[in-house]
C-alpha cells in the first residue's frame, strides 16, 4: 500500500458511503422504490478488491450490490437513475438494486437469490481459461450462500477443473436477520473450502490494506491461470438486512465496537499517520464524493420513466 | 442429401456440425465422451467436450457464465427432471438476465434433456414437464418429433441467442427418418403441418405427434379428414399456423404428452379461445396425460397416456359422431 492506491481506494470508499447513505433519504421519501440492501461498513472489501482489477475482469455479487459496482467502475449516475427506476438506469430501470448490471465495466451482475450466481462466475472463468487469457473472475457472495447447495456444487467445480476465479465472501456475520452460529457449526468460511486444497484465507474486512494484500496475491496467481482461491473477509453491516429493517437480532455493544472499526476511518487514519494526505485533503475527499453523488440525484431525476414499448425488445435476444 | 439416420444420431450430428463450424459451442455434461475414442472427443479435444459431475446447479449456472462471456455452451443433462434440481439457474438467471440487465447481456445456452420416457422408468424419469417453462419469458423449449427436427433444432438452438430447453422425447431416440446432411436448420416458432387435412384440426407434440397421425389414418377410413399440426417449439408458439388451421376446420383437438393442468395444451387452448373463438364450430378438446405422477406399472402407464383411440375418440366427439363423455 502506498499513497496513490490508500488516496484512490479512500475515494472509492467515500463514494459507495456517501451513495448509499443518500439513497438511505431517498429511500425514506419514496424516491427509490423497491427493495434495497446497504453495505454501509463494508465499503473496504469492494474498494480493495475492485480497486486491482481491471474492466475485462469479470465481477459478479449479490443483493449487496452498489459498493461493487461501484468500485468496479459502473456509473454512480447511472446506478442511482436504477435505484430511481428511470431510463437512463444501467438497466433502464428494469433491474433495480439487486439486479445491477455494467458489462461494459465487467460488472456482469448482481442477483437476488442468495449465492444464485455463484456457478455463473464459473462460465466466466472457464471462458477465459479456454482463451487462455488473463482476465479473471471475481465472485461476492455472503456467509449466509455458504450453506446452500449451489456454494458447495461451485466450490466442487472449480477446485476439480482449476478455473481462475476467486471467491471473495464477506463474511458479516449474518445471514439476514440471524447470525452464523445457527447456520453453520463452522465459523470460518475458508474453513468450510479447506478439504478442496485451494489456497484460502481469512481477513478482517475492516482492514483494507490487509484485504489489497491478500487479494492481490491471489490475483497475481489467477491472472496466470491458477484458481480458485477463496477470500474470506470478517465485516460487519452496520445497516439492517434491508432497509426498513428493525434489527431486534442487533447487539448494541457490537455495533459500538464496528463503528470504532469502520474501514473508512481507519484506512483514513492510517493514511493521515502515513503523511499521505492531511486533514483538509481527507475532508477534500469526502466533500468530492458528496458532490457527485448529488450530481448523481440531479442526473436521476432529470431521467424519464421507462417506456412500456422497451419490453418487446429487450425479453428475447434477437 | 438426406439419408435415414435415427433421431438420436441426428441430434448428436447437429452438435458435432455446430461445433466445427463455431469454435465459441463448447458441449459438457454428466457421463459425456467417458473415453477418449468418443467421436466429439476425437474432433475437439477434452478442452470443447466435458465430462461435469453430477452437479445440475453448477452445469447450468455455469453455462449461463459462459454465455454471457460469449460462448455457445450445450449441456447435456439427461432428463428433463434432473432441471428441476436447478430450477434457480434455468428460471431465475438464464431467461431473465438479458431482460433484467436492459438488453446489455445475452444467454445463448442450450440445456439439452430427455423426458417423456414411459417405459417403465417410473415417476421421476417420465415426466412431460415443459409446460412449465412456457411460464418463463425469456426461455426457449423446443421439442422435436422427427429426426430431422432433431437436428434442425439443435443447430438453431446453438446459434440461438437466448436460453433454449431442448427436450428429446426418449421414446423417439431409435425412430429413423432422413435427415439432412451438413448444415441444417429448422426455424422456431414455425409449425410444421404434418398432415392436411379440412375437418379437424389436432396439435400433437414429440411422441404423440405419430399417435396423432395413426389416429388420422383411422379417421380418414371413416371419411374424417384431420390435419396434424406439430408446433416443434412451444416457444416461440406458433400460434398463426394454428389459428389459420382452425378457421378452415371449426374443430380443435389438443394432444399433447404432458399433464392436463399448467401444461402445453392449457396454453394452445387459450389462446385459440381468446383469438380464434368464431371459428369453433364446437369445444376445444384435449388429450393430455392425466394429471397423475407416471405409473411404473406397464397397463398403469398406458392407462394415463395419450393413444390413437384416445386421439381418434376425442375428434369424433369434437365433431358429433360420438357421445360427449363424462
Amino acid at each position: 500500500m502506498d499513497a496513490d492506491v490508500a488516496i484512490g481506494l479512500l475515494r472509492t470508499m467515500w463514494r459507495i458511503r456517501c451513495f448509499e447513505e443518500r439513497v438511505v433519504q431517498l429511500k425514506r421519501s419514496l424516491q427509490v422504490h423497491g427493495l434495497i440492501h446497504l453495505s454501509i461498513g463494508g465499503e473496504g472489501v469492494a474498494a480493495a478488491v475492485c480497486g486491482r482489477l481491471r474492466d475485462d475482469d469479470a465481477v459478479y455479487s449479490g443483493h449487496r450490490a452498489h459498493g461493487h459496482a461501484i468500485a468496479k467502475g459502473a456509473p454512480i449516475d447511472r446506478l442511482m437513475a436504477e435505484l430511481m427506476g428511470r431510463s437512463d438506469g444501467v438497466c433502464r430501470g428494469l433491474g433495480g438494486s439487486m439486479h445491477l448490471v455494467d458489462a461494459e465495466h465487467g460488472f456482469m451482475g448482481a442477483t437476488g437469490v442468495v449465492g444464485g450466481n455463484l456457478p455463473l462466475a464459473l462460465g466466466t472463468a472457464l471462458t477465459h481459461h479456454l482463451q487462455e487469457a488473463d482476465r479473471v473472475t471475481v465472485v461476492f457472495f455472503g456467509d449466509g450462500a455458504v450453506q446452500a447447495g449451489h456454494f458447495n456444487e461451485s466450490i466442487n467445480l472449480a477446485a476439480l477443473w482449476r478455473l481462475p476465479v476467486i471467491f471473495v465472501c464477506e463474511n458479516n456475520g449474518f445471514a439476514e436477520f440471524t447470525s452464523r452460529e445457527e447456520h453453520s457449526t463452522i465459523e470460518r468460511v475458508s474453513d468450510v473450502v479447506a478439504p478442496y486444497g485451494f489456497e484460502r484465507t481469512t481477513v478482517k474486512g475492516s482492514d483494507v490494506p490487509a484485504v489489497w494484500e491478500a487479494f492481490g496475491g491471489f490475483l497475481d496467481a489467477a491472472r496466470g491461470g491458477e484458481g480458485p482461491f477463496l477470500l474470506e473477509c470478517l465485516t460487519y453491516r452496520r445497516r439492517g438486512h434491508y432497509e426498513g429493517d428493525q434489527q431486534k437480532y442487533r447487539d448494541a455493544a457490537a455495533e459500538q465496537e464496528w463503528a470504532e472499526r469502520d474501514p473508512v476511518a481507519q484506512l483514513t487514519r492510517r493514511a493521515l499517520d502515513e503523511g499521505w494526505i492531511d486533514d483538509e485533503a481527507a475532508a477534500a475527499i469526502e466533500a468530492e464524493a458528496g458532490e457527485a453523488i448529488e450530481e448523481a440525484v440531479r442526473f436521476a431525476r432529470e431521467s424519464p420513466f421507462p417506456e412500456p414499448a422497451i419490453t418487446a425488445e429487450l425479453v428475447y435476444a434477437r | 442429401m438426406a439419408r435415414e439416420i435415427p433421431y438420436i444420431a441426428a441430434v448428436q450430428e447437429a452438435i458435432r456440425v455446430e461445433m466445427e463450424r463455431d469454435p465459441s459451442v463448447v458441449f459438457y455434461g454428466q457421463d459425456v465422451a467417458p473415453s477418449d475414442e468418443d467421436p466429439l472427443v476425437q474432433a475437439f479435444g477434452r478442452e470443447r467436450v466435458r465430462v461435469s459431475p453430477i452437479s445440475e446447479t453448477a452445469e447450468i449456472g455455469m453455462a449461463v457464465g459462459l454465455a454471457l462471456a460469449g460462448y455457445r455452451p450445450v449441456v447435456e443433462l439427461l432428463m428433463a427432471e434432473f432441471m428441476l434440481v436447478a430450477m434457480n439457474q434455468v428460471v431465475n438467471e438464464a431467461p431473465r438476465l438479458r431482460y433484467m440487465s436492459g438488453g446489455q447481456v445475452k444467454v445463448p445456452a442450450v440445456f439439452k434433456a430427455g423426458y417423456g420416457f414411459t417405459a417403465g422408468w417410473a415417476g421421476q424419469h417420465t415426466g412431460s414437464i415443459y409446460g412449465m417453462f412456457m411460464g418463463f419469458p425469456g426461455l426457449k423449449i423446443a421439442l422435436p418429433s422427427t429426426p430431422a427436427d432433431a437436428k434442425g433444432l439443435m443447430a438453431t438452438a446453438i446459434r440461438d441467442d437466448n436460453p433454449v430447453c431442448y427436450l428429446i422425447n426418449y421414446l423417439l431416440v431409435l425412430e429413423h427418418g432422413d435427415v439432412p446432411e451438413g448444415e441444417y436448420t429448422v426455424p422456431f416458432g414455425e409449425a410444421a403441418v404434418r398432415r392436411s387435412g379440412s375437418d379437424v384440426t389436432i396439435v400433437a407434440t414429440g411422441w404423440t405427434v405419430g399417435r396423432a397421425l395413426a389416429a388420422a389414418e383411422t379417421l380418414a377410413g371413416e371419411g374424417i379428414e384431420a390435419e396434424v399440426i406439430d408446433p416443434r417449439t412451444l416457444n416461440p408458439l406458433d400460434t398463426a399456423t394454428i389459428l389459420s388451421s382452425v378457421e378452415k376446420t371449426g374443430h380443435l383437438v389438443l394432444v399433447d404428452q404432458g399433464t392436463r393442468h399448467g401444461g402445453a395444451s392449457a396454453v394452445i387452448a387459450a389462446e385459440v379461445a381468446e383469438h380464434g373463438f368464431t371459428s369453433l364450430k364446437a369445444p376445444i378438446a384435449q388429450v393430455t396425460a392425466l394429471d397423475v405422477t407416471v405409473p411404473y406399472s406397464e397397463p398403469m402407464e398406458a392407462f394415463v397416456l395419450p393413444n390413437e383411440e384416445k386421439i381418434a375418440g376425442k375428434v369424433r366427439q369434437v365433431l358429433g359422431e360420438a357421445p360427449v363423455a363424462a
